[in-house]
């Protein structure tokens, strides 16, 4: 299997981040591991291109639960209206 | 006095040291804000109960660190601090500003935030504390265009800060100031967008006087060290003794490795029983200085108990001289290495110590690639932590 674009890698980050939502919450390092796991020509660099072209077109959120968790956005459900 | 009836916090005024409650009630005045924390934390006094949210998804567009969240879980009856976010501003390497840039961020900060700073947080950076969610990204533009980014929060690598080094300090073994503003920009990455299993901070401290305490409060340590031996100037020792200067007991009695005598004319020092502690050097500044071979000793592994108990840094790197570009690209390498076997093995929220202590020393230098030296230790006239097999020895030796 050859080593995807950073735009393909990003949307399969974006999906594992969209199903594990309200379920569990996942860190860059789980994206990095899992997509690293499935192509092994994919190198950390790549990965932190994805997650950045991810936060910077707002797909994705970073959020902060005693560590640093990356998300969807979402309504902050600890502020209230 | 404060407009809400607060009869605990009142009882702060009364100290005999100033109090943050003096300068809450003088800002209460302009900030509705403040008048809510005053009640707010009153109510807190009493209950003995925190009542701030901590964390969530607030930041500024594309970071990742910089932004504390904070929501009251009061904010029925003090709305006006219903958000009351933190922000984390890079500060300038050692603490450095003119009064004009101080006067622009208080400018800023009251404009969009409360009004109240904490100058400087532990890390180092400038502490803006109160803001709104909506203010978040208009203050981010407003101190951008002043020339400040905002420092590191989560799990990132956090502000990295220094001593005041040469700038004002004779003692300084290399350019802290300058190590520290370089590590900034190479890392603008690792420092706004979480990508570690937990924080990661450096701090650089000129010599091994170590203000910034960085063998306790940095995961990589960097100290000023020198390699020869300490300069002495023996018309300036003879001037300490003529104005009454004990220096036999104030001096050569109380180093630590006893490698000092004083025969009543001058001080001659074993140099290779010297652990650099300091301590002669800063009673008799004028007459002992370091050596004028100067570097760096890089340290890893120090935290704080938050999770687990604290740890100190131990030796990774004995000397680094800081002045050649190639030996300060092996150390880039080396902190590249360090954070790819962290990255991959380190659990959630594990601290880089902490790693080490669960997978052994040995292990953790085998994976990133540096060579066990004897002078790797973990205090000065230790053991090194290294064991060097005997069969290993005699190999070499043949």
């Amino acid at each position: 299997m050859g080593a995807p674009s950073i735009d393909e890698i990003a949307e399969e980050m974006y999906q594992m981040v969209a199903d594990s939502m309200g379920k569990k919450n996942l860190k860059s390092g789980d994206l990095s591991k899992a997509i690293q796991k499935k192509y092994p020509d994919v190198d950390r660099k790549m990965c932190k291109l994805a997650i950045r072209q991810l936060m910077d077109n707002g797909r994705c959120v970073y959020a902060y639960f005693g560590g640093s968790y990356i998300q969807l956005p979402h309504k902050e459900g600890a502020a209230n209206d | 006095m404060a407009k809400r009836d607060t009869p605990m916090l009142d009882e702060l005024l009364k100290g005999p040291y100033p109090s943050f409650v003096k300068e809450l009630y003088k800002v209460q005045e302009r900030k509705p804000m403040v008048q809510d924390l005053l009640g707010q934390l009153e109510d807190s006094y009493e209950e003995r109960i925190g009542h701030w949210k901590h964390g969530g998804i607030v930041g500024v567009m594309g970071y990742g660190g910089g932004v504390i969240g904070r929501y009251s879980d009061l904010q029925d009856k003090y709305p006006n601090v219903a958000h009351f976010h933190t922000m984390r501003v890079n500060q300038p390497a050692a603490w450095f500003y003119t009064s004009d840039i101080l006067r622009k961020i208080a400018d800023i900060w009251e404009k969009h935030g409360s009004g109240l700073t904490n100058m400087h947080g532990s890390t180092g950076d400038m502490v803006l504390l109160g803001t709104t969610t909506d203010e978040l990204e208009p203050t981010f533009q407003a101190l951008a265009k002043e020339g400040f980014d905002l420092g590191g929060s989560g799990s990132v690598l956090r502000t990295p800060s220094c001593c005041v080094g040469p700038a004002r300090c004779e003692w300084a073994c290399y350019d802290t100031l300058k190590l520290c503003y370089d590590f900034t920009q190479e890392y603008q990455d690792e420092l706004h967008r979480p990508f570690f299993p937990y924080k990661f901070k450096f701090k650089f401290s000129g010599c091994p006087n170590d203000c910034v305490a960085s063998i306790a409060r940095s995961d990589m340590s960097i100290i000023g060290t020198w390699k020869d031996d300490i300069q002495i100037d023996q018309a300036a020792v003879a001037e300490y003794a003529k104005a009454g200067m004990d220096i036999q007991a104030d001096v050569i009695d109380i180093c630590p490795s006893k490698c000092m005598k004083y025969d009543g004319e001058g001080i001659e020092v074993d140099n290779h029983e010297c652990v650099h502690c300091m301590h002669c050097i800063n009673v008799m500044p004028k007459a002992l200085a370091p050596g004028k071979e100067r570097g760096a000793t890089i340290l890893l592994g120090a935290k704080a108990p938050i999770m687990d108990g604290a740890l100190l840094a131990s030796v990774l790197v004995p000397f680094i001289d800081l002045n050649d570009p190639d030996e300060v690209e092996d150390l880039h390498e080396l902190i590249g290495n360090i954070w790819d076997f962290w990255g991959e093995h380190g659990k959630n929220r594990e601290r880089i110590g902490e790693l080490i202590q669960r997978v052994g020393m040995s292990t953790f230098l085998e994976a990133i690639g540096l060579e066990p030296e004897p002078e790797m230790i973990s205090a000065p006239r230790d053991n090194p932590y290294i064991f060097f097999k005997e069969e290993e020895d005699e190999e070499e030796e043949e």
